[in-house]
């Protein structure tokens, strides 16, 4: 029952974080850019609910357009890098011996790297733009899939009706894509949920060091870093980007719990 | 066991070689010239010519990946472009520092998240359980770059308790090793919660129990640890997260430690900064990882050594 509810309010936090973004340039009472220095920092109130940051822009808006940024990076990058671990983890989960060896040293010298500082290293090279950001995100992210993927195929592979296909003489293909990928769906549907809650923290932290999206776009790690700096004066500024962080990356977490009870029937 | 250690310390050799290449690569491919960085765009070819000429920049990629290697391995790793200084030296200086800041964090991680975890599972599905799950969820949701200047604010400048930023006494690093470690101990607590209520269902803590065993032997001897197994593979994979938090957490609190050298590195384009920095962590990362895994084997039994 707990697992049901936490699925429930997972799904309901992300489906509302979805469509306010979606709905971002309907819903937001201003346009996130608008720069209005008779406003700067003005405290929440009737006309900015949220207040103002210090350019005088409406802090509501660019919460909503960032809620876009946010999930667009989020969604992105876990589906490039599940895709991509989905492919290596198969094949050295399937294949066993020299393929396996040599994917595994390349996972281990990825492991060994710590992600985020590739990704910050990466990213300060190449320079701020989406496109950058979602290339160094996918680099450093897909080989946890590939782990992942690798282990349950190994398994999967030794089951009766992957042999018999086999013996039937079905491709390697059609095993991969009617035997082995329905069984380990699961698995990797609940750690993707997760990697999205990754994902959203990782870009809100390479925005804040500056080098995640390009500067003029409403992100709710920029915002941070603009907070931050007027701490002091206007508390507001970095409160609400931040708890619009939490409760996104808590709903994504209840989400995969929820659907971790829901999938797995051991726990 | 000697085969086992010496066979895992030798595996370590391809992914240091690996993530060295990284480090090299990912630098050298990258778009801008770091002599025009330092010297400015209007500097004269000569002096741009002769500055190329000193950092090897003028040679084949090969060759200067081949001097790469070679100070790696003689422990000499340039000088920085910005300060001149040698970039082991620099190394030297700041590392201890982000080393102290990440093992206070790691410590106080531990002596939290280890009886909350046993706690929690012990008291499975009762309201103290269900409210240290939902704080660890809070907790790990929480980004340190928000949590940080939160408590500073709070603590630091409305209540005066601790120093804003600096080194200077042992207050000095309250702040920073929370903001560091809030992370790792909520996903650590959740952690020894769960293997720690799989071990409690084991058929020979029945056994235990009904032998009349007191909770103490009970719960610390037989059940934790059991537990704490996979916990240390767990610790030893998030290190990662504790060594590129500390670029963060360095940069919110001037801590001056490796974290913040690499990200001024990084905005300076600093190259054999940056390639020292990440060399180290990551060095630092495989050799925690593959400690992780000796002790793994240490103390689980079941594992096969050989």
């Amino acid at each position: 029952m707990r697992g049901k509810a936490q699925l429930r309010l997972g799904a309901v936090i992300v489906g509302a974080v979805a469509l306010l973004g979606i709905f971002a340039p309907w819903l937001a009472p201003y346009d996130p850019l608008t720069i209005s220095l008779s406003e700067e920092l003005c405290r929440p109130g009737r006309l900015h609910w949220l207040g103002c940051d210090s350019n005088g822009a409406d802090v509501l808006s660019i919460l909503l357009y960032g809620a876009r940024v946010s999930l667009e990076v989020g969604v992105v990058v876990t589906s490039i890098s599940v895709f991509v671990g989905l492919m290596v983890g198969s094949v050295a989960g399937y294949f066993g011996g020299w393929r396996d060896a040599v994917l595994m040293r390349v996972l281990d010298m990825i492991f060994a790297f710590p992600g985020t500082i590739l990704a910050i290293a990466l990213a300060a090279a190449l320079g701020p733009s989406k496109g950058n950001l979602v290339l160094c995100l996918s680099l450093t992210g897909w080989a946890g899939y590939a782990r992942l993927v690798r282990g349950e195929v190994q398994v999967v592979r030794q089951m009766e009706f992957v042999e018999a296909a086999r013996a039937l003489g079905v491709g390697v293909p059609r095993i991969f894509m009617f035997h082995l990928w329905p069984n380990i769906v699961s698995p990797l549907l609940v750690t993707a949920t997760f990697g999205v809650a990754g994902t959203i923290l990782a870009e809100a932290s390479l925005s804040f060091l500056g080098i995640g999206v390009p500067p003029g776009t409403p992100s709710w790690g920029q915002l941070l870093v603009f907070g931050k700096d007027v701490l002091l004066e206007a508390p507001h500024v970095a409160t609400f980007p931040g708890i619009a962080i939490v409760i996104t990356v808590v709903g994504f977490h209840m989400l995969g719990e929820g659907l971790r009870r829901k999938l797995d029937p051991k726990s | 066991m000697l085969v086992f250690l010496g066979r895992r310390i030798l595996q370590t050799i391809p992914v240091v070689w690996g993530v060295g290449t990284m480090v090299f690569l990912l630098l050298h491919i990258v778009p801008g010239d770091p002599v025009e960085i330092m010297l400015g765009e209007n500097a004269l070819p000569a002096n741009k010519e002769a500055l190329r000429a000193q950092l090897n920049l003028d040679k084949p990629l090969g060759v200067q990946y081949a001097i790469f290697w070679k100070g790696v391995l003689t422990g000499d790793l340039g000088s920085s472009f910005v300060s001149k200084r040698p970039v082991s030296a620099l190394i030297a200086e700041r590392f201890p520092l982000t080393l102290q800041l990440a093992a206070s964090a790691l410590a106080w991680a531990l002596l939290l998240s280890i009886p909350l975890g046993v706690l929690a599972a012990a008291l499975r599905d009762g309201i103290f359980d269900r409210l240290v799950l939902g704080f660890s969820i809070l907790g790990a949701a929480m980004p340190n770059f928000w949590l940080g200047p939160l408590l500073m604010l709070f603590f630091s400048v409305h209540l005066g308790w601790f120093p804003v930023t600096g080194r200077d006494g042992p207050s000095n690093y309250i702040l920073p090793s929370i903001t560091l470690g809030l992370g790792l101990a909520c996903v650590l607590t959740r952690m020894v919660r769960t293997t720690m209520a799989e071990v409690l269902r084991q058929d020979y803590m029945t056994t235990a129990r009904s032998k009349g065993l007191d909770w103490a032997p009970l719960y610390l001897k037989h059940a934790l640890k059991n537990a704490l197994i996979p916990v240390i593979t767990i610790l030893g994979l998030n290190l990662a997260s504790l060594l590129a938090g500390a670029v963060i957490t360095e940069t919110i609190f001037d801590w001056g430690g490796l974290g913040e050298l690499v990200y001024r590195g990084i905005q300076s384009r600093d190259f054999p900064v940056v390639q020292g920095c990440v060399l180290m962590i990551a060095a630092t990362y495989v050799a925690a990882n593959t400690l992780a895994d000796i002790a793994y084997t240490y103390a689980n039994p079941r594992v096969e050594v050989g």
